[in-house]
């Protein structure tokens, strides 16, 4: 069996060589043309003039495209049409792309850009929360809200009740391959597109409406992405659609690549959230009733924000049975870059409110956070299936498969919870000036895209007379090591080697229509639906194999390269090419769609999600209280992955998710100015986490469980879960500010150096 | 513009080219010469991406402009496996899964060379120091440093 085995990424021979392509390493055709766009330095207005005179006459330009020039519908939105590749007239965000040059090379293409003389009628643009709930700039009518119980009652005769808010930031993806894409004129005027994209299919089908064609005329291939994240769901369609205009205008290849600071300026981020929260407790910290107002910037274009909100509404309960909650949700259009898919899409956001609800209430009760946070849990998945009835979430869903009660105690002990808490208290009433500070939190992520017709992947395998086998499915590889592990499924479904599994680039014109990978779900959809490929294939040979040797099929057995028939054993190259010989199609589809969903967005109730992954984090940290100043010193985490396809990959999901969610809530700060402008746009003024801050001591774990549910090899999604273990270096953060005095710290995100300066010198004053 | 007429060696073989005189190293590797083992992560000197060695230096080759390769010897990543056989560094970038979706993964071997070139016997803090310059979105880190301790370990063996 080659499943479960913690075997290295497909491609990392072709990494570490530098030999593996990306889509700026594919080789140019001869003649091929550079694209950039001309920037909007405005926030909101109406262009008056375009004079793009000096961007014609400049070096090495081929032509200038502004929308007048489109014949079709360029529209670049994944969701409402409502984002022209080129501003039609209105400008709605710093950033927007006003015109396109088409140009001999990158370098001339960029440098002709800067040269227009544009006038914009400008008008006041709405950049805030406040500014967009005052001129009611929204999308949706009005707010969504999501109930359970009623919270207005719960939250007056609870015995204690406390309010607060909190303010969290967006994060850009910083994939450190910029987008990226190509398009190749064919005969017909056919199109062929590499593209950086974590969507192929959208790209197709956007490209094709962009150029006048059916889907048919469009193939989009895309091997590899350097890191998505999410900011190549929908964020590679203009590039890909220019690409495509641009050489179906010119008639030659064009190609388009984002300059870092343009790549961060034009392209969506994580959305930023405030949350106003309203609790009602007991004295020993069990939650009564919660109720919660999510406001989030949506940018200036729908894009995928309304599921994004939707992800936040659900993640609102995380791990805790509340017995009444209520969340309503504000969707808000302002100027600014439209916000866009990015790992976990709303669910940390909604995550993060309730765990600050939970450190407020362990505060105000002074109890350890950690068994405030285990008496609200849902009960067990053990209790459940002894009898016990299961919680419900605030939208209706059972929860019959909760793992945190074990994995907490398992993680608290082998932390040293306990002890290391009490250490720190010590520690801090000795230093007055360093503090540290530890915390627990736990993540429940539901796994499905809560647009259910989206659950769905297909498969082609085919295997050749040689017993090699060529394997294809919808989803794409951004170094998750999703191509790995659906190679395993295919390698064991067959019982060969590995290493006669070849893993192609995903390709449109071999399996179409597919949903982005995204939503964690790649191997779950993929996998099932690459097995039902193969299982297709091995059974036609079997009943050959069987037929020939007068057996049965369930005689006939795939295994370590060879296939037993009876007691007759021979190659699985043999048995290919007997099964060609035998005029046998050894070439097959798949498809895959998730069960048991069902799911009212607008009421919010149903079963949105298949199952739960869980994951619990332990970070202690240290801060300077004159500075602000901090350091992770050690993180302890065990995550649940199921029964685990691959061990290395998901271990190093799970490192790479949490140091990831950590920089967010910590060091990544974007920010814009009064105008509107972005001015964290480049890696000197936008800090991901750096080598040197990667906790001491960093110990990962995975909780090797089945999953409950029936999915591949009853392993669990591991890309977006582990994210949110991140939480905790931010909640150890704000224990150590609590420990300058007797103040709540009410610690924003991302907690920066001057925000823990802020939260320090409140504590010690507010008394 | 006039082009530049450069003569360089590149992972020790003698090379030639002509180029803009303001055009990078980084594009001359990648556009004129077809290395695109090195990798543009923001042009600015700030991700690594671009790592090389001019005359055994570190150096981000977005910073220097290819008409300063004249008589140098550059070192790229398209030069650190003999042939088949990988470099200690490679095979435990591989051994230890130090990379996801691998585009910051030359740089960081490239600068881990250059370390192990300097100091043959780092400490994890150096080691972690050194290399924060090579910025990863994707691994966290941890087990990059495990790949370079392991094989600093093993080169020291053998040596
Ligand atoms: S591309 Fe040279 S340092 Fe980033
Ligand atoms: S492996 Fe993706 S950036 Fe390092």
């Amino acid at each position: 069996m080659s499943v479960a085995k913690p075997l290295p990424h497909d491609a990392a021979a072709l990494h570490v060589t530098g030999a593996a392509r990306y889509v700026d390493d594919v080789p140019c055709p001869t003649g091929t043309l550079h694209l950039a766009f001309g920037l909007s330095d405005t926030a909101r207005g109406t262009i008056t003039k375009m004079d793009l005179h000096a961007v014609r006459t400049a070096p090495d330009v081929v032509a200038v495209l502004t929308a007048d020039d489109l014949e079709f519908d360029a529209d670049t939105s994944p969701s409402n049409r409502d984002e022209p590749l080129l501003s039609t007239g209105e400008v709605h965000f710093a950033g927007q792309p006003l015109f396109l040059v088409i140009a001999k090379s990158h370098l001339a293409a960029r440098k002709a850009a800067t040269k227009a003389k544009v006038t914009i009628d400008a008008q006041t643009p709405i950049l805030t929360i406040d500014e967009a709930l005052a001129e009611n700039s929204r999308f949706e009518d009005g707010p969504r809200i999501y109930e359970k119980g009623n919270a207005e009652d719960a939250l007056t005769q609870a015995p204690n009740r406390l309010q607060g808010q909190l303010t969290l930031g967006g994060q850009e993806h910083f994939y450190l391959e910029g987008q990226a894409a190509m398009a190749w004129p064919q005969e017909s005027g056919d199109m062929h597109v590499f593209s950086s994209t974590q969507h192929p299919t959208e790209i197709q089908h956007k490209v094709a409406h962009a150029i006048g064609k059916p889907m048919h005329a469009v193939r989009v291939e895309t091997r590899r992405m350097g890191g998505g994240f999410g900011g190549k769901e929908s964020q590679g369609n203009a590039l890909a659609i220019a690409c495509a205009v641009a050489a179906r205008a010119t008639g030659k290849p064009c190609k388009m690549l984002y300059d870092r600071d343009d790549d961060m300026v034009i392209t969506g981020k994580r959305h930023d959230f405030r949350i106003d929260y309203d609790v009602g407790f007991d004295d020993q910290g069990r939650i009564h009733a919660v109720s919660f107002k999510q406001y989030t910037r949506c940018g200036w274009s729908m894009d995928l924000s309304l599921p994004v909100a939707d992800r936040a509404m659900l993640h609102a309960d995380n791990a805790y049975d509340i017995g009444h909650m209520r969340i309503e949700s504000h969707r808000l259009k302002t100027n600014i870059c439209s916000a866009t898919a990015f790992r976990g899409f709303g669910g940390p956001q909604g995550m993060v409110g309730i765990e600050r609800v939970m450190d407020h209430v362990a505060h105000a009760l002074g109890k350890d956070p950690a068994e405030v946070r285990q008496t609200n849990y849902y009960p067990s998945a053990k209790s459940v299936a002894a009898g016990k009835i299961p919680g419900t979430t605030p939208y209706g869903m059972e929860v019959t498969d909760f793992e945190l009660h074990e994995m907490t105690d398992a993680l608290l002990a082998k932390a040293n919870y306990a002890q290391r808490r009490a250490a720190i208290a010590d520690w801090n009433a000795q230093n007055p000036v360093l503090k540290k500070g530890i915390a627990f939190s736990p993540v429940k992520f539901g796994i499905s895209f809560t647009l259910t017709h989206l659950n769905q992947a297909g498969a082609l395998v085919h295997v050749y007379q040689d017993g090699s086998v060529h394997l294809n499915h919808g989803g794409t590889e951004m170094g998750q090591g999703l191509f790995q592990k659906v190679a395993q499924v295919a390698a064991s479904r067959f019982g060969i080697p590995l290493d006669m599994v070849k893993i192609t680039a995903t390709d449109t014109g071999k399996v179409p229509n597919t949903s982005a990978t995204a939503a964690s779900s790649g191997s779950d959809l993929n996998g099932m639906a690459v097995k039902a490929a193969c299982d297709t294939i091995r059974d036609r040979m079997a009943d050959h194999l069987a037929m020939q040797h007068q057996t049965t099929p369930d005689k006939v057995i795939f295994k370590d390269g060879q296939v037993q028939i009876g007691d007759h054993v021979i190659s699985f190259a043999d048995a290919a090419q007997s099964a060609w010989m035998a005029r046998v199609s050894l070439s097959a589809t798949g498809f895959y769609k998730t069960p048991k969903l069902k799911w009212d967005r607008i009421r919010g109730t149903g079963r949105p999600f298949f199952y739960f992954a869980y994951g619990a984090a332990i970070t202690e940290v240290v801060i300077d209280t004159l500075t602000g100043e901090n350091r992770i010193l050690r993180t302890d985490i065990i995550h649940d992955a199921g029964a685990s396809l691959n061990p290395a990959i998901d271990i190093g999901q799970v490192e790479g998710a949490y140091v990831q969610g950590a920089g967010w809530l910590t060091t990544e700060e974007l920010v814009w100015d009064d105008a509107g402008r972005l001015r964290t746009h480049a890696p000197s003024t936008y800090k991901i986490p750096a080598c040197s801050d990667r906790p001491d001591i960093f110990n990962v774990e995975l909780w090797d469980i089945e999953n409950r549910e029936d999915t591949i090899y009853r392993s669990k999604a591991v890309g977006e879960p582990p994210f949110m273990l991140g939480i905790s270096a931010w909640l150890a953060l704000s224990d150590a500010v609590s420990s300058c005095g007797p103040a709540y710290p009410a610690l924003n995100a991302p907690a920066t150096a001057e925000e823990i300066w802020r939260a320090a010198r409140k504590v010690t004053q507010d008394v | 513009m006039t082009k530049v007429h450069v003569t360089t060696t590149i992972n020790g073989d003698p090379t030639e080219f002509l180029c803009e005189p303001d055009e990078t190293l980084l594009d001359v590797l990648r556009d004129r010469l077809g290395m695109t083992g090195s990798k543009e992560g923001c042009g600015t000197g700030d991700c690594g991406a671009c790592s090389v060695t001019l005359n055994g230096r570190l150096v981000c080759s977005c910073l220097v402009l290819g008409a300063e390769a004249e008589g140098q010897e550059i070192g790229t990543i398209e030069g650190m496996a003999q042939g088949e056989n990988l470099h200690v560094l490679q095979k435990k970038f591989i051994e230890h899964a130090a990379l996801q979706c691998g585009i910051c993964t030359p740089g960081l071997l490239v600068a881990a060379k250059s370390l192990l070139e300097k100091n043959p016997d780092p400490t994890e803090e150096e080691t972690r120091y050194w290399l924060a310059g090579n910025l990863c979105r994707c691994t966290g880190y941890d087990k990059i440093i495990r790949a370079v301790m392991d094989a600093a370990k093993e080169m020291r063996e053998a040596a």
